[in-house]
């Protein structure tokens, strides 16, 4: 075996899987993890472990894998992570630990993420799950939020022996991994209900239904019903629009609405009770993994997909895999193309984009060139669907119903980085609340980092 | 939880149920809504609250069964429970923001428009209590699906009734009515209306021209309710509103309805097959083109 590559993860065809919600990725079996695990270098500094936003201790638990312990290597990774499965899944590796990996400088990274996601599945497939902590401290931890970086922060609470109720404004616990991120790439029971229960068997309690700023608010969690700190996970919720012509047209739908009636509500399956528009040709707006969802979502669901994206390829802030994926099934790119006007039938449903075409400028304030419109390159894209994937801005429901709550200028909480404490006493906050759209990872990070400062400010006024 | 410890029929095809949903009662004000799903397939319905008791943990909701998951409620039995209740949602009344010596003066006119006569209530029996009485105008097509006619005298200064087939009160629509009521002299400061688009519609085109300002609460396209998928966004002054977390009450005089009506009517073929495939079968292929 040549060294400097990876071993190779099979997949599903691409013809095969762009007719099914299947999981794409089919993930290593024992003997190619144990193949993959051998080509790390288990350098004594090791980078990848800087490059984990949780700081997994990468190299030990591919020392566990190699002496085929699995049980062994799921235990290191959850000193650092509450959803291994998931994250082996989603994370963007190549900009993490992969990134990092000395393996990379003259071959291919090792496959951490990959490895990480084979030792979840198999400690799931052998029953194991975390265990809760021995002896409880008698303290109250809300934490509003069931998706990533709350589920991050009430593992940590749980397993320092707090007692921790997440509150969940949707039916079902997950947030982002279970309404936006689609089964082909996450698979809902199989991965996220089985790490969601994992979390419960630290002995959260998880309600649904209850939306924080409306069925109860921070100041009776704290006051009424005894809760001594809060950490808010409530996430990036508003979709954002382009204001272009047009765009309130039947037939253009945020990648949230489109993405949440798929995931959530099951709109993918023929016997869902909840609709979702079969669309013959669709155009997805944007170049994020929402956008790169969405668009392979409309490709299963039967749509002839263009994805229109102001910036090059090299900008696209999707993972590289996705992209991959997404080129692999047959959905075409317009790059440095930017939608000026959708435009409508008779009827009021959408009929095509007029577009026009970019090139990149000066470096803009995030460092990346600036796209401007090449004049007179206008044209036009057929379709009957639009659906805009351009990020979303956090919720402002909590920040208007909390006194002493501070926000930035973008709404998003503001936080003490080291602690992830807010301008309000015990109420602490990450995640895309804090940042906007972000990554699971780092959500998840900044759970963590709550966690330890909710249990420094706890101990601190015994 | 979300037990259902009463369901009547209120007409024919209208029910009324008694809700556990401690939480949502808890803080429900008159103009908010929840959102309802039968069990664990089932779809996110946004229904406005008809009424709540804070001390029993109940509501009160009220509806019509129009599709597949309405008529699936519709079967729900006492004891019986939602698998999810979830609430309240949207801005309360701007009127609850209004000091109540104020409220006193000043002259109210609510027009209800059939299932719409449930938030109506809620918000009518709130002013009531501040000892506040405004006139409502409660239209329906015929006597008969006429709802809750007992409850509203007892919140309401005057009660008009409106039929379409003239069964009941006065006859005609609500535009009918309101007309002839301000053609008799009655003068009113503020006007809310709650019904279905199209009534809304012209009553608050009929407001404006009798200069009556007037909020309209907007039924819209929703699926999370909490501002997070953006399919309830409508267009109110020019701009995009969300009507779950800007609204769901916004001035008439200013929403966009033609536009309005026609997003809410984007699902319907796909929702219809849906239903019609599980009363029928496979019976309904498309191609006869009177739903394209």
């Amino acid at each position: 075996m040549d060294g400097m590559k990876k071993v190779p993860v099979r997949e599903q065809d691409p013809k095969v899987r762009a007719h099914n919600f299947d999981e794409v990725c089919l993930g290593y079996n024992r003997e190619e993890a144990m193949a993959e695990a051998e080509r790390c270098l288990q350098c004594k500094n090791p980078l990848c472990q800087q490059g984990c936003p949780v700081s997994i201790n990468i190299p030990g638990f591919i020392r566990k894998l190699r002496e085929d312990d699995v049980p062994g290597a799921y235990e290191v990774i959850s000193e650092s992570s509450t959803l291994p499965a998931v994250c082996g899944r989603v994370c963007p590796q190549e900009t993490q630990c992969e990134g990092r990996c000395v393996r990379g400088i003259r071959g291919e990274a090792v496959s951490i993420g990959k490895l990480e996601r084979y030792v979840a599945d198999t400690a799931a497939e052998m029953g194991i799950h975390p265990q809760p902590a021995k002896t409880r401290n008698g303290k109250k931890v809300a934490v509003i939020g069931a998706g990533p970086s709350g589920l991050a922060c009430a593992s940590d609470l749980a397993r320092l022996g707090y007692d921790v109720t997440i509150f969940d404004a949707l039916h079902k616990a997950g947030g982002v991994l279970s309404y936006g991120i689609p089964e082909f790439r996450l698979p809902k029971e199989r991965v996220v209900d089985r790490e969601i229960d994992n979390v419960r068997a630290l002995g959260v309690r998880i309600e649904t239904d209850v939306i924080i700023g409306k069925s109860v608010t921070i100041d009776e969690l704290m006051d009424r019903e005894g809760y001594d700190a809060v950490f808010i996970g409530s996430g990036a919720g508003l979709p954002k629009f382009m204001h272009i012509p047009g765009e309130q047209a039947m037939g253009v739908f945020s990648a949230n609405e489109y993405l949440t009636r798929s995931n959530l509500m099951h709109a993918y399956r023929e016997d869902a009770r909840t609709p979702i528009y079969h669309a013959k040709k669709a155009v997805v707006v944007g170049g994020g993994n929402v956008a790169m969802d969405a668009a392979r979502t409309a490709l299963r669901l039967g749509a002839d997909v263009t994805i229109v994206y102001r910036r090059s390829e090299a900008e696209l802030p999707a993972r590289k895999e996705e992209v991959h994926h997404a080129k692999e099934e047959g959905i075409r790119f317009e790059l440095l193309t930017n939608p000026e006007e959708i435009l409508t039938d008779e009827n009021g449903w959408v009929s095509g984009v007029r577009c026009i075409r970019m090139e990149l400028g000066e470096p803009d304030a995030s460092g990346r060139r600036r796209p401007v419109p090449i004049e007179g390159s206008e044209f036009m894209i057929d379709c009957d669907a639009v659906i805009m994937a351009l990020g979303t801005s956090p919720n402002p429901l909590i920040s208007s119903t909390t006194d002493g709550l501070a926000t930035t200028t973008k709404g998003g909480l503001v936080v003490n980085e080291e602690n992830g404490e807010t301008t309000r006493p015990g109420v602490f906050a990450g995640g895309d609340a804090v940042t906007g759209a972000a990554t699971v990872i780092l959500a998840m990070g900044a759970g963590r980092k709550a966690a330890r400062g909710i249990d420094e400010y706890l101990r601190s006024r015994d | 939880m979300f037990k259902i410890l009463k369901k009547e029929k209120l007409s024919a095809n209208i029910y009324r149920m008694v809700v556990e949903a401690p939480r949502v009662a808890a803080h429900a004000m008159p103009g908010q809504f929840l959102i309802v799903r039968t069990d664990a397939e089932g779809e996110r319905i946004p229904l406005t609250i008809c009424d709540d008791d804070k001390e029993k943990g109940t509501v009160t909701i009220v509806f019509q069964p129009v599709g597949g998951e309405t008529a699936r409620m519709a079967l729900l039995k006492e004891g019986d429970s939602f698998a999810d209740v979830v609430g309240p949602l949207g801005n309360p009344s701007e009127l609850v923001h209004v000091p109540v010596e104020e409220l006193r003066k000043m002259k109210l006119l609510f027009i209800a428009g059939g299932v719409g006569t449930a938030p109506v209530y809620h918000q009518l029996k709130w002013l009531h209590a501040q000892g506040v009485d405004a006139d409502c105008i409660q239209g329906a097509r015929s006597r008969d699906i006429l709802i809750l006619e007992k409850e509203m005298q007892e919140v309401t200064g005057h009660l008009y009734f409106a039929t379409d087939d003239g069964s009941y009160g006065i006859h005609g629509n609500v535009c009918v009515a309101l007309q002839q009521l301000y053609d008799e002299g009655k003068r009113y400061d503020h006007c809310v209306v709650i019904g279905p688009m199209i009534m809304m519609k012209f009553a608050c085109q009929l407001t404006k021209k009798l200069g009556i300002p007037t909020t309209a609460s907007m039924n819209t396209l929703m699926v999370d309710g909490t501002g997070m998928c953006g399919a309830c966004r409508l267009l109110v002054g020019g701009e995009v509103k969300f009507a779950c977390v800007d609204g769901p009450e916004f001035d008439g005089w200013k929403i966009d309805f033609d536009q309005a009506m026609q997003r809410a009517r984007m699902y319907k073929t796909e929702e219809g097959r849906l239903y019609l495939e599980e009363k029928e079968g496979e019976t309904h292929h498309g191609g006869c083109g009177l739903c394209q």
